[in-house]
């Protein structure tokens, strides 16, 4: 496995710019001592003051949109919609209206209910054809395992804009047009790849001897990935079901080509379809509505991250 | 599955029964766990795949579901026709566009972030968000950010007098808001820093990942040598990085180069399709007017850039493999 949480990780980039050449100074004097030092610190304050700086610029520019949607969340009608005023100020007090109204009046909690089966059944189908695959192409197969497991990972690169039309025919084929069950067909099609190219590399990472044993103990090769390969897998495991998780909370194209009936709709296209209407008296709830997913789905992210980024390098990082 | 379900069970009960026997031989039971991993991307990716092809190669439609050959016809409609050539540019323009600035941005994001400093989590928090965020709802939150006459950007831009009468932008500027999604010109660039805004914290991250990989004596014997700050970036920290920048822009241009969300949420092709993209457009035509062979024939055009993509990614893949 690759790569340390970035934090605890190397010494900081400034440190060679304090190290000033100190030693080429040609006179040994207190003066040119002191001028050195004096010279030393300037320029590590200046460093800093970058560092703070560009730090913040990135901050803002990725955080503008999100600082807007949730500024907005909790604005009244008279002071969201008046452009004379600071926007970014509350004109007149917060209030929870707009989450209520969401609640209430909208199909939103249909959409999370439905976001949330699709997931669960994705995340099973996932499990079921990625961890037997990694498996056998981490332990099993040998020479060909890597290079069949780089030729799985590419097919998570194929987008989904270039299969949506083909596959809207399968998917009325199959009956699931305009259902949620379209969506849990289909979403595997990138979950697995993806996720059985992050399961190799974990797989890797555990030592043979210990499902050897286990044989040894009479245990067919089944009975032994079950008794120890999985149990001391669950980190990797999880992490797949986060990741099957996030990329069916991301899934936008097929779901709106496949699925026209808002009941049948999950979260970022029942949001972004139905929601948006033609009067305009509705942005708080609508940001509302993407601020509840976009914000523990960040705290998600955040934990598993390391992992994640393991993959996407395709091993080109050696940790 | 069930066959090695089954097999279990089987082998659980009589431990010297021959399905085990078989089972436990590593040429058997190697194909069997793919299986279910293979038949399901044959399935739902292969078929799909040769069904695009086949579609573009025809007049299928919505209204007639039966697949006559017309040769290349459609691919020559398409190419015949405006918006289609715009789209195609455009895909093109917003592609290098966003994935030169990406890489520049991910390479100092990254440095900065390999860093220490108070506020860091929080930062770094802040800066994955346009990735953790799901696409859609992320470019809705741009959408309000941008809106005509609401934007908190057209706020500010009075504020500082660049947004109003006399402004020094020139006369399009002059009035009380910037229509960022209205100009054909604006749009464009809307759409451009949404997708540079999303792509960049994957890019970083990616990098990140390369920096702290770099080994410490590296770092240490350059110290040792005296090398300045600009030295270490351009002399080791670069060159060291450049297989995992290759990998950074790689997804950036297939995440860009495929997407049709953007467009999609922000402007729906418009002003008069002037950010029209190959995958929306293949959307418009096939999904929403039906005509699903032009449609999968203006998608297939994504193709061959995705193959090159794909080609680099396994050199890179096989290059850390040796390494």
């Amino acid at each position: 496995m690759t790569s340390v949480a970035p934090e605890h990780a190397s010494p900081s980039p400034h440190d060679p710019m304090t190290l000033s050449p100190a030693s080429q100074a040609p006179v040994w004097d207190d003066a040119a001592n002191e001028r050195e030092r004096r010279r030393a610190r300037v320029r590590k304050v200046a460093s800093r003051g970058v560092l703070y700086v560009t730090a913040t610029f990135f901050a803002l520019f990725a955080a503008l949109p999100f600082a807007w949607m949730v500024l907005t969340v909790f604005k009244t009608n008279t002071d969201l919609y008046n452009p004379n005023q600071n926007p970014f100020l509350y004109n007149e007090p917060p209030t929870l209206a707009n989450i209520t109204y969401l609640f209430e009046n909208t199909e939103y909690a249909t959409f999370v209910r439905n976001t949330l089966i699709v997931s669960v059944l994705v995340v099973i189908v996932t499990l079921i054809g990625a961890v037997p695959a990694a498996y056998s192409l981490s332990r099993l197969a040998g020479k060909w395992g890597e290079g069949l497991g780089i030729a799985i990972f590419l097919v998570y690169l194929v987008p989904p804009t270039l299969l949506f039309i083909p596959l809207s025919r399968v998917v009325a084929e199959l009956g699931i047009r305009n259902t949620w069950w379209a969506m849990v067909v289909v979403y595997p099609t990138f979950t697995i790849p993806f996720c059985t190219w992050l399961l190799m590399g974990f797989f890797k990472s555990i030592p043979r001897d210990i499902e050897e044993q286990a044989m040894i103990d009479g245990y067919s090769r089944l009975e032994a990935i079950w008794r120890t390969v999985l149990p001391v897998s669950i980190p990797g495991l999880l992490t797949v079901v986060v990741f099957s998780f996030a990329l069916t909370m991301h899934e936008f194209v097929y779901a709106l080509a496949f699925v026209t009936s808002s009941d049948q709709k999950t979260i970022s296209i029942g949001v972004t379809t139905e929601l948006i209407r033609g009067d305009v008296f509705f942005w708080q709830s609508l940001m509302a509505a993407a601020a509840l997913v976009a914000i523990p789905m960040a705290l998600l992210y955040n934990v598993f991250l390391d992992r994640f980024i393991s993959g996407f390098t395709l091993g080109a990082v050696k940790g | 599955m069930s066959a090695s379900a089954g097999a279990r069970v089987e082998a659980a009960a009589e431990p010297e029964a021959r399905g085990r026997y078989w089972l436990d031989r590593e040429n058997v039971l190697a194909p069997v766990l793919l299986l279910p991993a293979v038949i399901y991307i044959i399935a739902l990716v292969g078929i799909p795949l040769v069904m695009a092809v086949l579609y573009s190669l025809s007049d299928v439609s919505v209204g007639d579901q039966s697949i006559d050959f017309v040769g290349l016809r459609n691919f020559q409609q398409a190419l015949g026709d405006d918006i289609f050539r715009t789209a195609l540019r455009n895909t093109f323009a917003f592609t290098i566009a966003s994935q030169i600035i990406v890489l520049i941005l991910a390479n100092i994001l990254a440095l900065v972030l390999s860093a220490d400093f108070r506020g860091k989590r929080l930062v770094r928090f802040l800066v994955l968000l346009p990735w953790t965020t799901p696409i859609a709802l992320g470019v809705l939150g741009w959408l309000w950010t941008l809106d005509n006459v609401y934007s908190p950007i057209d706020y500010i831009l009075r504020q500082v007098g660049l947004l109003g009468p006399g402004s020094p932008l020139g006369t399009s500027w002059y009035g009380t808001n910037a229509y960022w999604l209205a100009y054909p010109d604006r749009a464009q660039f809307s759409v451009l820093l949404v997708h540079v805004w999303r792509t960049l914290p994957l890019a970083t991250v990616i990098l990140l990942a390369g920096l702290t990989a770099i080994p410490q004596d590296v770092k240490d014997a350059a110290n040792v040598d005296g090398a300045g700050f600009f030295r270490q970036v351009f002399s080791i920290r670069i060159p060291l990085l450049l297989p995992i920048m290759a990998v950074a822009v790689l997804y950036g241009i297939v995440f860009t180069f495929t997407d049709m969300t953007v467009v999609y949420i922000l402007t729906r092709g418009g002003p008069t399709n002037a950010t029209q993209v190959l995958a929306s457009w293949a959307y418009f035509r096939g999904i929403e007017a039906g005509a699903l062979a032009q449609g999968a024939a203006v998608a297939l055009f994504l193709f061959p850039v995705l193959v090159g993509v794909a080609a680099l990614m396994l050199r890179l893949a096989r290059r850390a493999e040796t390494v």
